[in-house]
């Protein structure tokens, strides 16, 4: 495993809403700098496990430390350092959205009075909100209010944004777009945790993963080491059956133009294939997809994983 | 703090229902300029007789009618939206997590609560003075002129001020109690309208049970028991045995329904 200090490190983590166990010894490590991926179907307890770490829950057993000191007991010093989106935005309905990134601004502590306009400036552009307007919040439609919220989270420049679902309710333009703000905020050093019901969103951003599956962490690792090589080389061709003559044995898989071929050289390979007249359009070494990893860790049918935004 | 004003002063719905209450005397007052004769003296609730000859005096008038029902509603509604409309809003997570302590978080909301009482009671005072002095006529136009006491003896106009000074102080801490009941069911209910409805029964009840004689056991603990024994305090001499009384029951609606009210929610799940 690579270095780098612990964010978010939780020990033994439980949460018990009465007979329902919400979320069951979960261990988390959520590193410096990473983009982590908390990944989980509907009701697995992600969103519960976030307000175990902001201190909105208070866990049944076990520890939590984030940014490297006790939560929920160190809050007053934690908390100014995180921004974040728990189950969707919320805001005041009769002010506008400037009037309510300054009104949470001034409440708690860490709210410059004399940077206010000016970093709620910053944090309206970064999210896209730059030309509102004052109308109030109660006109906004969904995806304004997700990233009015996300400004919010972004008011202090925090060094750990906990996201929980933030692209619900966003267009895929809008997905794209805080896709982008993320990996930029990232870049900057901003920790980041998503949690989220997609994995394709997960797969496409996060450099670490963890599987949540009916309360349960059954998997977290970096996702490079998850997606890892299957061994076998995936050739595309438009001349299928030639290629599959002349490598007979070596075939595992064969499709629509691709091939999935096992050899020890794959630089031999290629020459062979050229040589004999097989148009090679592609050959590279095959990698397991997280969705193969997931289904295989977690007791839920692929149904209960959306694929894309929208079929949850 | 000062945030809680802010959020409580710009919602238009506060200055609605500030506004409302104000409407009650004034209507009061109106309809007593244009029916004469009033109620009989000793009939109808306080001051009202006295307001007859002496329009200065509205402003006690209107509180005695105020207090009773309008304005501890209105603390209900105010101090019950405290908790369960952020949470309903889902404002309250985020609040939390600024963070703003809990038990601040608290005693915040319970003091912009009381602001609003300040305003509101102080808005109803001047409007019945100026409606009372120009409709019901003003029989203390040099400074120094007698008012009398609901003893019948004179009054000077400083020992006026200073008594309704006390009668007003006196009804914040009535308020301050209910405002102590609506917090804390603020906390245990779900949405504002049911931590409003939770202290309006309280209050309902302990008006049907005032009076009725099987509840007797009940009346000295009853929160709506005392409330008008400000009255008292324009007797002469000062009537303090039903004031004190009163406080005191107050005091312990404060203490218990606060007390309550914090334990609560210093170890709830914030799950909204
Ligand atoms: N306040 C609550 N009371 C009882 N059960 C709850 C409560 N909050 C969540 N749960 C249960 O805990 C489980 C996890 O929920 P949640 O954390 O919201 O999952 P997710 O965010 O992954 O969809 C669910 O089975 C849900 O029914
Ligand atoms: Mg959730």
């Amino acid at each position: 495993m690579s270095g780098g200090t612990g964010v978010v490190r939780t020990h033994g983590l439980t949460k018990r809403f009465g007979h329902v166990t919400a979320v069951d010894s979960v261990d988390l490590d959520v590193r410096e700098a990473d983009v982590y991926g908390f990944l989980g179907a509907n009701g697995s307890g992600k969103t519960t496990t976030v307000r175990m770490l902001l201190g909105l829950v208070l866990a049944t057993s076990g520890q939590i430390e984030v940014l490297g000191s006790s939560m929920p007991a160190a809050g007053r010093e934690v908390l100014p350092q995180v921004g974040a989106l728990v189950e969707g935005p919320a805001a005041y309905p009769h002010l506008s959205g400037r009037a309510n990134l300054a009104l949470i601004d001034a409440t708690g502590p860490g709210g410059d009075r004399r940077s206010r306009r000016r970093r709620i400036g910053e944090a309206l552009d970064r999210v896209g909100l730059a030309s509102i307007d004052d109308r109030a919040v109660r006109a906004y439609s969904l995806g304004m209010r997700q990233r009015l919220g996300l400004a919010a989270a972004l008011l202090r420049r925090p060094r750990l944004l906990v996201l929980d679902e933030p692209t619900n309710g966003l267009d895929p333009q809008g997905i794209n777009e805080i896709r982008t703000l993320l990996l930029e905020l990232n870049r900057e050093g901003t920790t980041v945790f998503l949690s989220s019901h997609l994995l394709g969103e997960i797969e496409q951003m996060c450099t670490r993963v963890g599987v949540l599956d009916g309360g349960r962490l059954v998997l977290q690792d970096q996702l490079s080491a998850l997606r890892g090589p299957t061994g076998r080389t995936e050739v595309h061709t438009p001349d299928v059956d030639l290629a599959r003559s002349l490598l007979d044995g070596t075939v595992e898989e064969h499709g629509d133009g691709r091939l999935l071929v096992r050899v020890p050289d794959v630089a031999e390979l290629n020459a062979r294939l050229v040589a004999q007249g097989v148009r090679v359009t592609l050959l590279a070494p095959e990698h397991r997809s997280l969705e193969e990893v997931v289904l295989e860790a977690t007791t839920s049918g692929t149904d209960r994983f959306g694929r894309e935004a929208g079929t949850p | 703090m000062a945030t809680e004003l802010s959020k409580l002063f710009r919602n238009r719905r506060t200055w609605a229902t500030i506004a409302l209450i104000d409407a009650l005397p004034t209507l009061v007052a109106v309809l007593l300029a244009l029916t004469d004769p009033g109620p009989r003296p000793g009939t109808g609730p306080a001051f009202l007789s006295a307001v007859l000859t002496d329009g200065t005096l509205f402003p006690l008038a209107a509180l005695a009618l105020v207090l009773p029902l309008f304005l501890p509603i209105a603390v209900a509604i105010t101090a019950g939206e405290a908790i369960a409309g952020e949470a309903q809003q889902g404002t309250l997570r985020y609040l939390l997590i600024r963070p703003v302590g809990r038990t601040r978080l608290l005693v915040a909301k319970l003091g912009a609560v009381m602001v609003f009482v300040v305003v509101t009671v102080l808005v109803v005072a001047v409007t019945a003075y100026v409606v009372g002095v120009l409709l019901l006529g003003d029989q203390t136009v040099t400074v120094t002129g007698p008012t009398t006491s609901v003893s019948g003896t004179a009054m000077s106009t400083p020992e006026l001020v200073g008594r309704t000074a006390l009668a007003f102080g006196y009804a914040m801490v009535c308020m301050l109690g209910v405002a102590a009941v609506a917090l804390f069911f603020s906390t245990i209910a779900q949405s504002p309208l049911g931590a409003a409805l939770g202290a309006m029964m309280l209050l309902v009840a302990s008006t049907l049970l005032l009076p009725l004689d099987a509840a007797e056991a009940l009346h000295p603990y009853l929160l709506t028991r005392h409330w008008l024994a400000f009255v008292d305090l324009f007797r002469d001499p000062i009537l303090w045995t039903d004031v004190l009384r009163g406080v005191l029951v107050q005091a312990g609606y404060i203490v218990v329904f606060l007390g309550a009210a914090w334990a609560n929610f210093l170890t709830k799940d914030i799950t909204d």
